[in-house]
């Protein structure tokens, strides 16, 4: 029952129960729509770039406590961060979930963000981990329609 | 004299596997069954001894596999209580059925300002081939209502069926809260406007002994793997009347009685509607599923699993933080429900943990989560090898799973 303890850590479900940034950002210029038609799971992301710095960021959705709390996590992550860094920090944040690099070393600079590390035990919901991540891409990107995970 | 469910575990070897560490308990039974062992030696036996192709060699194997496929044929009209076994057709599953009867008898007989009724209870295999059916010859679709206890509301039925209701499809059993729906009745207000039904049987058959002539079903289909046969077979039944005016679904061998270029004579049912070589050993191995199911006597199932599903409730009625989904009182084999403010991923996860496997999700039935308010539910669903002790089991898990996500 260890790797179930490491998946819904207390701050996980601190951010699925009380999730930050949990709102519509009004004047944003950026956003777009991830699904996941597996679970159902949905999540909208709201940017506010400046150029290349994320001046805010924010989300909605509804999904399980994974899909939410890293939702909630990667906004507290990204806001005053650049583009740049949210791609670095999309890569690793993949790689750790998907178990392909979950190195400490490599994943310093990840911060609290380490707390989904325990994911990669639970390959069905490693999808669940990342549309959040595969959302803020996309709307960083402008892509038109609904991002989906399949 | 009672089932002995310890026995039948015995039966299906699978059940004797261990999740992580756990003895499984397997609780997604609406999902796909498990195969006893007869229905693994059959398929087996076949491949071993007689696979060959049917309907056409002169040679030995081929006519021993002509008359196991055909067997397999009568074991199923027998069960579903079908006149003739020309009426059964051998299908991939549930899913092909239905598409089957709305591409040859929907395509042949529902056109541009006609409509189909169905209700909201029906799994998206029920809702999506009428759909495309009704964009391909400009038919409208309606839909019959339910209450929150999940029932169909049969007055509203006898106010949507008109004079342009061309075909009715309706579930028998609902596959995402358990609901019995009152078939006899529904087909006898659609018989009084002669619209035809075709009944979604695939969560009946496993629980409920069915008799289609009883019913007076027009079509009524199910799928093979739901009721502890093969995955990739599954059966349509349709009143002969009705099968020999629809044309062919797909063309190909089988389903000629002469070819030429210019013209092809189509054969008898119900091979017409067989094209190409079908899956032998998945209806071999479904008559065999059949025939262990009649060995435990289908009432006793009956009873059987309905005293598992009131002992469920009963627990469930003591968990102050369950919410049961679904409170239809004619109920088979699964309870639908949501656990304190979880999301049902979460609880599947934590269960599966515990070695307990069951459903979480919209359950293919979109709409009438959205009728519910809901975007997920848990499932649990039984089978005729669940015990009290899995019951009891998973309600363990379910307290172990408020204290790891509460």
């Amino acid at each position: 029952m260890e790797e179930l303890h490491d998946l819904y850590q207390e701050l996980v479900l601190d951010h699925s129960k009380n999730p930050r940034n949990f709102k519509k950002i009004l004047d944003c210029n950026h956003s777009a729509e991830g699904f996941n038609p597996l679970c159902g799971d949905q999540v909208t992301v709201y940017l506010k770039l400046e150029k290349d710095l994320i001046q805010d960021i924010s989300f909605l959705g509804s999904g399980c406590a994974i899909s939410k709390a890293s939702a909630s996590l990667m906004t507290t992550a990204l806001k005053n961060k650049t583009t740049k860094d949210a791609f670095n920090f999309f890569d690793k944040f993949v790689q750790m979930v998907t178990g392909k690099n979950s190195e400490s070393s490599h994943l310093e600079n990840l911060g609290k963000l380490q707390v989904f590390k325990g994911v990669k035990e639970f390959p069905v919901r490693v999808k669940c981990a990342s549309l959040p991540w595969h959302t803020l891409v996309a709307a960083i990107q402008e892509k038109k329609g609904k991002i989906s995970t399949e | 004299m009672v089932l002995d469910p310890e026995k039948i575990k015995k039966d299906f070897p699978i059940l004797n596997r261990k999740i992580h560490g756990k003895p499984l308990v397997y609780l997604d039974n609406a999902a796909t069954t498990q195969k006893p062992l007869a229905v693994i030696e059959a398929i087996h036996h076949y491949y071993l001894n007689e696979n060959s192709n049917i309907h056409r060699g002169v040679h030995t194997l081929s006519e021993q596999a002509t008359l196991a496929y055909e067997g397999a044929r009568e074991k199923i009209r027998a069960f579903i209580g079908a006149k003739e076994t020309s009426e059964i057709i051998f299908v991939r599953g549930a899913t092909e059925g239905i598409n089957l009867i709305a591409q040859t008898y929907g395509r042949k007989f529902i056109g541009s300002g006609d409509e189909i009724v169905i209700s909201t209870l029906e799994h998206h295999s029920n809702i999506v081939p009428w759909q495309i059916l009704c964009e391909q010859v400009g038919a409208k679709l309606r839909v019959i209502p339910i209450n929150d206890k999940g029932e169909l509301l049969i007055e509203d039925l006898k106010k949507i069926i008109n004079a342009k209701t061309k075909l009715m499809g309706i579930t028998h059993v609902s596959n995402a809260l358990g609901t019995i729906v009152p078939l006899k009745e529904i087909i006898k207000i659609a018989h009084e406007q002669n619209i035809p039904v075709v009944v979604d049987g695939a969560q009946a058959i496993p629980h409920l002994k069915v008799n289609v002539q009883e019913l007076d079903a027009d079509f009524y289909l199910f799928s093979g793997h739901k009721v502890y046969g093969p995955t990739g077979i599954g059966v349509v039944y349709g009143k002969k009347n009705f099968l020999e005016i629809m044309p062919p679904y797909q063309g190909g061998g089988d389903m000629i009685s002469s070819v030429t270029f210019e013209k092809t004579e189509y054969n008898i049912l119900p091979f017409k509607f067989e094209a190409g070589t079908p899956h032998i050993a998945g209806a071999i191995g479904l008559g065999v599923a059949l025939d262990y199911l009649k060995t435990l006597d289908l009432e006793k199932v009956a009873l059987y699993e309905n005293e598992l599903l009131s002992y469920a409730l009963e627990k469930s009625s003591e968990m102050a933080d369950l919410q049961i989904i679904g409170q239809s009182v004619d109920r088979a084999g699964v309870i639908s429900f949501n656990l304190a403010q979880l999301h049902a991923h979460d609880v599947g996860t934590v269960l599966d943990r515990h070695g307990i496997a069951i459903r979480a999700g919209h359950h293919c039935a979109m709409p009438l989560m959205k009728r519910l308010g809901l975007e997920a539910t848990c499932r649990v669903s039984f089978a005729v090898y669940n015990t009290k002790e899995d019951v009891d089991s998973l309600f363990k898990a379910l307290q172990k799973t408020l204290e790891v996500l509460g």
